[in-house]
């Protein structure tokens, strides 16, 4: 079983829920950049968690099917289509032999997330076949897919059973063009002037078209640093620290212009003062606005982001339940 | 009517780099798979085609314009 690609779209790469453990390394975690979306379309075609799909970027590929499989499109609103006809997303679908899996224009959101049962079964590099397109490595061939390639499908024993099942339309949610992500201020906050960080946390940002796998800049405000002593170390910019670990989510604002959030594909460490972390619950939304989309950041408290992120666990589990 | 969508959303521009004359015209006849414009998007370049014949009738964005995917950027007379 495969998936021949017809075209490749903008930018359609396997992922999966990451490459955990490597950090400290200097690898970045890669995988679906909108894990919710990503983790409900393998419970919806009765994957395992952590089988890779395939995460598709603003404009959808040209998909045709070797053989008979079960398929689900969660993420953005990027209208598939089955043969020319209009199919339904957060939904197992049958597709036969033959078939081919287009798309419309991107209504909301940014990506879309193709599941297919069995699973993406490219060989795993360092535990995960997500692709991280920068070095090269992992996913297919590690790099975006390419006409002509042909993606390999693992065997799935009871897939026919999930045929129909569906996500309860209160789990689904919905991508407007103004989002609101949660952060954390820290590590590196102290560097900003007081009323520097109420006017990020108060300012309307834009997403700026540079925004991908690597991070996300923005543009709306002007951040001021304070004054000081370049420590033995530091760059001379004043957004410079001393080299430190960057946590995935990351906000740093170099030259106190146009912040950037770093996310699953980015260096891992470096000298710029970081201002705040986008709590993890958070960054699917973050990875579902596209170039232009407004955003705004609010102040959480850690105790807020992990109820977050356990309510969300909650939520997860409550949808495979509910699909069986 | 028909037009030309944007097929990305992104910065549109109308000529493929500053110095240059721009892609099309109002009143230039245009051919399918004619390049009308480009779409910045996540650090690089994407052409939009035209996919039928015929006249511009109106440019419907300016140069560096934000673009949403499925918008119309022209249209053909």
């Amino acid at each position: 079983m495969a998936i021949k690609v017809l075209k490749p779209g903008l930018l359609t790469t396997v992922q999966d829920a990451g490459r955990i453990g490597d950090y400290a390394l200097g690898m970045p975690p890669s995988g679906a950049m909108d894990s919710f979306s990503y983790r409900a379309g393998n419970y919806l075609v009765g994957n395992e968690d952590g089988a890779a799909g395939l995460e598709i970027t603003y404009f959808g590929p040209e998909l045709a099917f070797t053989e008979d499989a079960v398929i689900a499109l969660t993420g953005a609103e990027l209208p598939p289509k089955i043969n020319g006809d209009e199919c339904p997303t957060w939904e197992a679908l049958r597709v036969r032999a033959g078939d081919v899996l287009t798309f419309d224009y991107l209504k909301n959101g940014a990506r879309a997330y193709l599941s297919v049962a069995g699973g993406v079964d490219v060989p795993e590099f360092l535990g995960s076949r997500s692709t991280y397109t920068l070095i090269g490595l992992g996913g297919f061939e590690g790099r975006a897919l390419a006409e002509g390639d042909e993606v390999p499908i693992g065997s799935s024993d009871d897939s026919a059973s999930r045929v129909g099942k569906k996500v309860d339309d209160k789990h689904i949610p919905r991508f407007g063009k103004e989002a609101e992500l949660r952060v954390i201020v820290g590590l590196a906050s102290y560097r900003l002037t007081e009323e520097s960080m109420e006017e990020f946390l108060s300012v309307e940002w834009t997403v700026t078209p540079d925004a991908d796998r690597i991070g996300y800049r923005y543009r709306g405000g002007e951040l001021r640093f304070v004054e000081r002593e370049q420590p033995a170390g530091a760059g001379s910019d004043p957004a410079n620290v001393v080299d430190f670990g960057y946590p995935v989510g990351s906000i740093q604002v170099p030259g106190g212009v146009e912040p950037i959030v770093l996310l699953n594909d980015a260096v891992t460490g470096g000298g710029y003062a970081t201002i705040g972390t986008v709590i993890s619950v958070d960054r699917g939304r973050l990875a579902q606005t596209k170039t232009n989309d407004k955003t705004k950041f609010v102040s959480v408290s850690l105790e807020e982001a992990l109820q977050a992120r356990k309510e969300r666990r909650e939520e997860l589990a409550a949808i495979r339940e509910s699909l069986g | 009517m028909a037009t030309v969508k944007a097929h990305l959303p992104g910065t549109f521009y109308r000529r493929p780099d500053p110095e240059s004359e721009p892609y099309v015209n109002e009143g230039d006849t245009v051919s399918a798979g004619d390049v009308v414009g480009i779409i910045e998007v996540m650090k690089s370049f994407h052409e939009v085609k035209s996919e039928e014949d015929g006249t511009v009738s109106k440019i419907l964005v300016e140069n560096e314009d934000a673009v949403d995917a499925g918008q119309e950027v022209l249209e053909l007379g």
